[in-house]
């Protein structure tokens, strides 16, 4: 089977400039392969770099040296070297990503904000607007809540909007930053049983898990990120 | 992925006179534009964004390196039109005067900071947006008229002002004005100076949210120059950071807000105040 994300002698050291220079190394060296199917959990303690190197697997964050390539269209593509529209059409089409926290475009409402991938995917508005509703019903975000903008909403149902946006377009590669972090359980289930059809329809997910029930309910292997840590 | 390039720059540059001696506004700048592409262009006053802006727009003239737009043939146009370079598109300075006005006023935007200097004050809202199609021949009053009213309503103006002359609309309204005037030709690359830049924030944030629309509907290509970093987040793909006249650093927007690389662009990044 090949992989559908790869990362190759990855390394983040961050430099301030601001603070006469001061190199901040996070990982280095870090080799890892995802597969079609499977939910990669990365591990280590706060602070070990595990949100940096998601980050630069969704290229938010540079590499320093080393590359992430992904599996786009039948094609390898160097997401560390690709151009900026490369890098947002393997979003749109291939990598999907649920962060932290949700940073939304102000004053657009909750409904719109979760049928915008489908938007742009070519879906006509009705139709991204109709499914974008079946999945803010499947994550029991209360239907009075979809017209307002989210920016007034509690930190849980921030957080099932951006699962919602971040999980419409299916694309096959998913990148999961802590989605679980701020839902009561429940809702925990909800996202533990959507992990689970993303991996049926053969999604490659990485993700970052606080709560060990949810990692142990979806992952099918933990990447230890400590180990590439660099000393300061 | 690589359908036509729109527009390429390469190591442009402008210098100007100080006092006595020729001092570089803005040098060795090179980027490539597709279309539907909003590029930001940020720095500090005096950085030379905006000459950089004229220079891609053709209302100057570089003194190094090169600008190439891909220039489609002119409707019901015989006129010989210049040999295309080995990427299909033609370097600005080898068009003739008349060429590159034909080009400004029907598939390129202009849009300025200061709505005055972007409108024609003395007639009408409806005459300032159906000026550009009177000159690309356009006489019927009764459709002239029509584009204006459905461009007004497009860009959110009351079309109850339309025969108003502009100086009697607030700056909010000028700049939606300027905007229409300037879309009514469906041009395919829009440059802004600063379009938000001196209006109240609710009516910059209500103008970005008609600019991030009308972007996306028209997949207009747009290169804007701002030194507001949350109006290049908001409707770039990429952005361009200025110092000096150099780039100092370039691309994914995200990336470079958030992991901002050159010691100019953390400077800038950590600068900003969040509410």
């Amino acid at each position: 089977m090949t992989a559908l994300l790869e990362a190759s002698n990855l390394s983040k050291t961050f430099t301030l400039h601001g603070r006469g220079g001061l190199d901040l190394p996070v990982f280095a060296g870090i080799e890892l392969s995802v597969y079609p199917g499977e939910c990669l959990a990365l591990t280590g303690h706060s602070g070990s770099g595990k949100s940096s190197l998601l980050r630069c697997l969704y290229g938010n964050y540079g590499a320093s040296s080393g590359e992430v390539r992904i599996r786009h269209q039948d094609q390898w593509v160097s997401l560390s070297g690709a151009a900026p529209r490369e890098v947002l059409e393997v979003r749109r089409q291939t990598l999907g990503y649920v962060s932290q926290f949700l940073r939304v475009i102000p004053r657009v409402s909750t409904l719109d904000i979760v049928a915008e991938p489908l938007r742009r995917l070519g879906v006509a508005a009705d139709l991204a607007r109709s499914q974008a509703a079946q999945w803010l019903v499947r994550l029991n975000l209360h239907e009075r809540l979809w017209h307002l903008p989210p920016a007034t909403f509690s930190g849980g149902e921030q957080q099932r909007v951006n699962i919602a946006h971040g999980l419409i377009a299916g694309q096959p590669v998913l990148l999961l930053d802590e989605p679980t972090a701020s839902l009561d359980a429940d809702n925990r289930r909800v996202v533990v049983e959507l992990i689970h059809a993303a991996r049926e329809r053969g999604a490659a997910v990485v993700g970052i898990f606080h709560d060990d029930e949810v990692r142990e309910a979806v992952a099918s292997r933990c990447f230890d990120v400590e180990q590439y840590r660099k000393p300061l | 992925m690589n359908d036509d390039l729109l527009l390429s720059v390469r190591g442009a540059g402008k210098q100007f006179m100080q006092g006595n001696r020729l001092r570089w506004a803005c040098r060795d700048v090179s980027f490539d534009l597709y279309p539907g592409e909003v590029l930001a262009v940020v720095g500090e006053s005096g950085s030379g964004k905006s000459t950089l802006l004229r220079l891609l727009a053709s209302r100057l003239a570089c003194d190094e390196g090169s600008v190439h737009y891909d220039v489609r043939e002119e409707a019901g146009s015989a006129s010989a039109v210049p040999a295309r370079g080995a990427a299909g598109l033609m370097d600005l300075a080898d068009l003739s005067e008349a060429r590159l006005r034909w080009l400004a006023r029907t598939d390129w935007g202009f849009v300025e900071q200061h709505a005055r200097d972007g409108l024609r004050m003395n007639v009408s809202g409806g005459a300032n947006i159906g000026e550009r199609m009177m000159a690309l021949g356009a006489r019927h009053y009764g459709k002239l008229r029509g584009q204006a009213l459905t461009w007004m309503e497009r860009v959110e103006l009351d079309v109850d002002r339309i025969d108003d002359l502009p100086g009697n609309y607030s700056g909010g309204m000028q700049q939606r004005l300027q905007i229409a005037r300037n879309l009514v030709t469906h041009p395919r690359l829009v440059f802004m100076d600063e379009p938000t830049t001196g209006l109240d924030v609710s009516v910059q944030a209500r103008l970005l949210d008609l600019l991030r629309e009308l972007v996306d509907q028209l997949h207009l290509a747009a290169v804007i120059v701002t030194h507001d970093l949350a109006v290049a987040r908001l409707l770039a793909h990429r952005m361009l950071v200025m110092k000096d006249g150099l780039v100092v650093e370039q691309g994914l927007t995200d990336r470079v807000l958030d992991d901002p690389q050159h010691p100019y662009t953390q400077l800038l990044v950590s600068s900003v105040l969040t509410p």
